[in-house]
């Protein structure tokens, strides 16, 4: 297992009382790794399986590696404008 | 000259003409976004907008580069503004000159429409009963736009 830190923002760091957290994933873990463990948290079932995720802030394919260096962060329906 | 930033100050209309103007344009194209009072049937007073700020920066200039690009414009200024805004503010801005029309009116719709997609910028309304929301674009895209 490895510990990766996640920013959270808006609606999403409402939702988790938090606007930065640790979480824990397997090794060699992927972009829905990271999102399988954020669901499992208490609330976080509320972040849609679907959930958009930005690696060193770039969207990510559900399928792109992460690591403990990236600067990782999930995006709620963005609303600009 | 091309260029676009996240801004935590009024935004000036104003001051964007006068960025993108030259000699070589025939045209000039203006979009502003202001705080509007009602959405969803449900009084409005302010707009507070959040952002990733670091990540917002990096895709707004990835558009105003794409957009020049894709649109043979030269000169294109975008702001979008973050923090609490009350009505009829301007939160987002984007000015784009051109010898000719069209590409400088297609170009401001196309930014804006990618800036709705693509930047991580989120509003949190203020409603006039005192109760507060984060804006979810979904149920709102399947609306026709005002």
């Amino acid at each position: 297992m490895a510990t990766v830190a996640v920013q959270l923002f808006a609606s999403y760091a409402d939702l988790l009382g938090q606007s930065r957290m640790t979480v824990s994933v397997p090794d060699r873990a992927t972009v829905r790794d990271l999102l399988t463990s954020v669901r499992s948290l208490p609330r976080g079932g509320g972040i849609p399986e679907t959930a958009l995720v930005a690696v060193n802030r770039r969207f990510a394919n559900a399928s792109d590696p992460i690591a403990a260096s990236d600067e990782l962060a999930l995006i709620p329906p963005v609303a600009g404008g | 000259m091309i260029r676009a930033a996240l801004v935590d100050r009024v935004i000036q209309p104003a001051d964007l003409l006068a960025e993108v103007a030259t000699p070589r344009s025939g045209a000039t194209a203006l979009f502003i976004g202001t705080v509007r009072e009602t959405n969803d049937g449900r009084a409005v007073t302010a707009i507070d907008y959040a952002s990733y700020v670091a990540m917002a920066e990096g895709e707004l200039e990835r558009i105003a580069r794409e957009a020049g690009e894709k649109f043979g414009v030269d000169f294109l200024v975008v702001e979008h503004r973050v923090g609490m805004l009350q009505l009829m503010e301007t939160s987002v801005a984007i000015a784009a000159s051109h010898a000719h029309r069209g590409p400088a009116m297609d170009c401001t719709r196309w930014v804006i429409e990618e800036i709705k997609t693509r930047v991580p910028i989120w509003k949190r309304e203020h409603y006039a009963d005192g109760s507060r929301d984060w804006v979810d674009p979904a149920p709102r895209s399947e609306k026709v736009a005002p």
